[in-house]
């Protein structure tokens, strides 16, 4: 992707741009204080279903946010609310400052890419890409000048007279974009793009999407249901369920912070342990006793009350202990069960000496595993990052 | 819930409704437009015919509604036992010659398939009178096979057998294209499944073959008994004094003027074309699963002394299809029968020029243009309406209901209804009775389910988010469908407009109600010119609709062609 092209729209979008390269992706988490597309108590039934309930939300000028979840959680459903495509039952939506809750499609602002890419089969390339700007009565020179330059922009250029049935998935994908984009639209929508795809065009292309975005500085929403592309692509991560939002944050906080078991789940790995609170961020855990930092959600829980403890596998400290651990690590005993082969990685499954029938899963690097000498029936000395663990009250049967 | 960073506490109000732009407007009253047509075309009449049946009679009659009249008559019930009869037979005998053809085009390696294929496809570009009136010529008083027919035991070809006989050839290319369709779906991993076991041939075939194309059997069993039960022109011609429902309709209405009467007995026939839709409609849904998308198809392998017999069997049932279409030809050009065999052009001139059927093959003329025009719109306006407009659900399904119901109701029975309702004094449509405008509604009316479907599976073969892209680069939905939805769906179109124009050609049964001198069409002559016993310029005009359908349909193939090079470039890779 060149660099003209990119100028060019630097020109035409110059707020954009201008506020997606001032703002660091480690700010990008405190959203422009109006927020550029505001959603306020958005409700939709589909007949007795309640698809999404109370989705309160602010985006930032230039964002890149992901809708995160199981498919059926309602973040394909929202999508189509804010493009207009579906009506919301309750609730409204502003964009830019403009009302648009009950605007048909064509009078908002927005271009979008769906999943099957949706390419007119029987047009050109060219002429897929230029078919918005058609009707803007521009000089055809302008058009044909505008979709080369897209092309270009796509990675795509002198491609213009191809059909897309002669073109990959993945090719297709950057032309679907490169549509989405020749309106210069305020917003662009995306509806899982990448899932159609090949695992290693998919990565490459979320790294080009992830770039093109940066570059225009256009507030993006990308639904999908794959945490690791949400993780690497997103500014801030909206993790749905069941037609709530669980959480907003940044990939990090979404990842170090889980605001609800379910999302501890959802995202990342994590081991779940049933723990008994003994007050004062206290837990007694089989014959472990471990202790909550502060503000990990150890707070609320009542001595006596059980919960779930959830820890990263990556949180475990091993070989030299140092003494000066915040929290005072508990050290353990375990032995290894199980190893599970991840490439880079790999995952033990540990029998921990005092926690009968709950199996812990620890990660180590491939160097560690040597180091350490991490083998089936070996017994190792470990010690738990108190300091990551997150205490969530255990859900009453219903 | 956790904290959201939302500046707004304020409660979020209900959203008021969402604004339409204009484009969506306009394709809302096209589709209130459309179903206001069937309306017209469709409900109205048939309305009107069932209200017919249930008028009280006449002051002065002691007896209830029409019905009861009806059911007290002997002879009609006996005429009830005939139509079944009949279509039950002719149902027996063409589905297993069906079954085996399809089976042959679709698992044997057998030469000429093709051309097997079209011939066995021939009587749908014909009247259905054209082999009843080749079937005289062969087996009737003065036929040249007629001792052949008595040595089989019958008495003579009017009556059952004739109507038997000529309702196979009329029905079997419906039953052979439903049948090839449904063995056409086959999963070769279950065949090589079974042949990995040691399945023996008949086990195999009993096991996969048959369940696998049972729903097929079932809708063909179902469409060729509806339409031997609601065929009119057959036993016009044939029937001899053998009667059936659907000629007693037509002696009732057009011979006795017993409107009530004969909308009774339109009613008996509309019942069980109704119930075959139903299960029709119903073992339709459960084949939808029925194929996996992972299928792999099946492919014949050539197995010598099995294509042999099947080629045998075909080339048998191409040559009968050949056979009749040539007796029908061959009469038609003999000066005289049986006489005088020399060929001469002489029925064809006294009949286009004394009988005035050249008119009449200019108005069928007129006529199927316009059918084709305007059903395959109609047609697709519908079929796009209901697949891509959004929202307006409910009129969407009504819509739906209102293209299938036409596929249940007879042709005569819809020309009845047309009669009731178009002419009707206080209707304000008055004005249309007796016009082409309504012959062409009619027949649009008539076939229109068969080109609504084929025209929806098109569209559901495109992607469902074009209009959704459009929208969001701010291009109305009629561009879209203008630059991209028309061409891509232009062979579909191309198909749904020769399928009108053929039958527009060809029916009989609805505009045979509807016609006027100056608009009678060339298929209502034919019948004309058999009823005053002129049955070689019958024959000679049969051969000249055939004639005109097959030249159209050469016509459509040949704009098919272009079409493809034209439009449908991108198809290849």
């Amino acid at each position: 992707m060149n660099a003209p092209a990119a100028r060019a729209f630097g020109v035409e979008r110059s707020a954009g741009a201008g506020a997606a390269s001032a703002m660091p992706s480690t700010t990008a988490a405190t959203p422009a204080a109006a927020g550029h597309l505001r959603l306020e108590g958005i409700h939709k039934r589909f007949g007795a279903f309640t698809a999404l309930e109370q989705i309160d939300l602010a985006i930032g000028r230039g964002e890149f946010i992901c809708f995160l979840g199981p498919s059926g959680c309602g973040k394909t459903t929202l999508l189509r609310i804010i493009a207009g495509l579906e009506a919301q039952t309750r609730g409204r939506l502003w964009q830019g400052g403009r009302e648009i809750s009950q605007l048909p499609p064509a009078q908002r602002d927005y271009g979008i890419v769906f999943q099957s890419y949706a390419l007119f089969p029987n047009l050109s390339v060219a002429d897929n890409v230029a078919y918005g700007l058609a009707n803007r009565r521009q000089p055809r020179a302008a058009i044909q000048a505008r979709v080369e330059e897209l092309l270009q922009l796509v990675g795509l250029p002198g491609s213009g007279g191809k059909y897309p049935a002669q073109m990959s998935g993945g090719q297709q994908q950057r032309v679907a974009l490169a549509r989405a984009l020749a309106t210069s639209p305020d917003l662009l929508l995306l509806d899982e793009p990448l899932s159609a795809l090949d695992a290693i065009v998919r990565v490459h292309l979320r790294k080009e999407l992830r770039d093109l975005q940066r570059r225009l500085g256009v507030t993006t929403i990308m639904v999908t249901h794959d945490q690791e592309e949400a993780l690497t692509l997103a500014d801030r991560i909206v993790v749905m369920n069941h037609g709530v939002i669980e959480q907003v944050g940044t990939p990090l906080q979404i990842y170090r912070e889980p605001a609800s078991p379910f999302v501890a789940d959802f995202v990342g790995k994590a081991n779940r342990l049933r723990a008994v609170a003994e007050g004062d961020r206290w837990f007694r855990c089989g014959s472990l006793r471990l202790r909550c930092a502060e503000g990990h959600g150890a707070e609320g829980l009542a001595a006596g009350s059980e919960a779930w403890l959830y820890l990263r596998p990556e949180d475990r400290i091993i070989g030299r202990l140092p003494s000066d651990l915040p929290g005072r690590p508990g050290p353990c005993a375990g032995t290894v069960q199980r190893l599970e082969f991840l490439g880079g990685t790999c995952l033990a499954e540990l029998d921990v000496e005092g926690l009968p029938g709950q199996p812990l899963l620890l990660q180590f690097s491939l160097n560690q595993m040597g180091e350490f000498g991490v083998q089936e029936g070996r017994r190792l000395e470990f010690a738990l990052r108190e300091d990551r663990l997150r205490a969530f009250a255990l859900p009453r049967p219903h | 819930m956790p904290a959201l960073p939302l500046p707004c506490p304020q409660r979020a109000a209900a959203a008021p409704r969402p604004r339409t732009a204009w484009s969506d407007r306009l394709a809302q009253a096209a589709l209130l437009a459309l179903i206001a047509l069937l309306c017209v075309g469709l409900l109205g009449p048939l309305a009107a015919g069932l209200g017919q049946a249930f008028v009280p009679a006449a002051a002065g009659s002691s007896t209830g509604d029409a019905f009861a009249d009806y059911l007290r008559s002997p002879a009609l019930l006996q005429s009830l036992a005939n139509s079944l009869q009949v279509s039950l037979l002719t149902t027996a005998i063409v589905i297993p010659l069906a079954f085996a053809f399809a089976y042959a085009l679709t698992r044997s390696c057998m030469p000429f398939k093709r051309l097997l294929r079209g011939v066995a496809l021939l009587p749908l570009l014909a009247p259905s009178l054209l082999s009843a009136i080749a079937l005289i010529y062969w087996f009737g008083n003065q036929g040249l096979a007629r001792e052949a027919w008595r040595a089989l035991g019958f008495d003579g070809i009017y009556g059952a057998p004739g109507i038997v006989l000529a309702e196979c050839f009329a029905t079997f290319p419906h039953a052979l294209m439903i049948l090839t369709a449904a063995l056409a779906l086959a999963d070769a991993r279950l065949y090589e499944a079974a042949d990995a076991m040691g399945t023996r041939p008949l086990r195999r075939f009993l096991t996969i073959t048959l369940p696998g194309a049972q729903y097929g059997l079932v809708s063909a069993a179902l469409v060729t008994f509806t339409l031997a039960i609601t065929d009119f022109g057959i036993p016009k011609v044939v029937g001899g004094n053998f009667n059936v429902l659907a000629t007693d309709v037509f002696k009732l209405v057009i011979g006795q003027q017993d409107f009530r009467r004969g909308a009774v007995a339109s009613l008996l026939l509309l019942a069980p074309a109704v119930l075959t839709f139903c299960i029709d409609h119903l073992v339709r849904r459960r084949q939808a699963a029925a194929l996996g998308a992972r299928a792999v198809v099946l492919a014949p392998r050539p197995q010598p002394a099995f294509d042999a017999a099947m080629a045998a069997f075909c080339g048998l049932v191409a040559l009968l299809m050949l056979a009749m279409f040539g007796m029908a030809v061959f009469a038609s050009l003999a000066t005289l029968w049986p006489y005088n065999l020399a060929p001469s052009w002489e029925h064809y001139a006294s009949g286009l020029v004394d009988a005035e059927m050249g008119d009449a093959l200019v108005n069928s003329l007129v006529l199927a243009a316009a059918t084709a025009v305007c059903g395959t719109a109609a047609a697709f306006a519908g079929a796009y309406l209901q697949e891509k407009l959004p929202g307006r659900a409910a009129l969407r399904t009504l819509l739906r209901l209102l293209a299938m119901l036409p596929m249940a109701v007879p042709g005569l029975v819809l020309g009845l209804g047309y009669i009731f309702f178009f002419n009707a004094p206080g209707n304000p449509l008055h004005g249309l009775y007796q016009t082409m405008a309504l012959l062409v509604l009619c027949t649009v009316v008539h076939f229109y389910t068969t080109g609504h479907l084929t025209l929806v599976t098109a569209l559901r073969a495109i992607d469902g988010e074009f209009e959704a892209v459009s929208a969001s680069l701010k291009v109305p939905f009629y561009k879209t469908l203008w630059r991209v939805t028309l061409p891509i769906c232009l062979p579909a179109l191309l198909d749904v407009a020769r399928y009108f124009f053929v039958n527009a050609m060809t029916t009989v049964s609805a505009v045979v109600f509807l016609y006027a001198p100056q608009t009678r069409p060339a298929s209502v002559g034919i019948l004309n010119l058999d009823d005053a016993g002129d049955t070689a310029g019958a024959a000679a005009m049969a051969v000249l609709v055939s004639a005109v359908s097959i030249a159209a349909s050469l016509l459509f193939l040949l704009a098919g062609r272009w079409a493809e090079r034209r439009t449908q470039r991108w198809r290849a890779r």
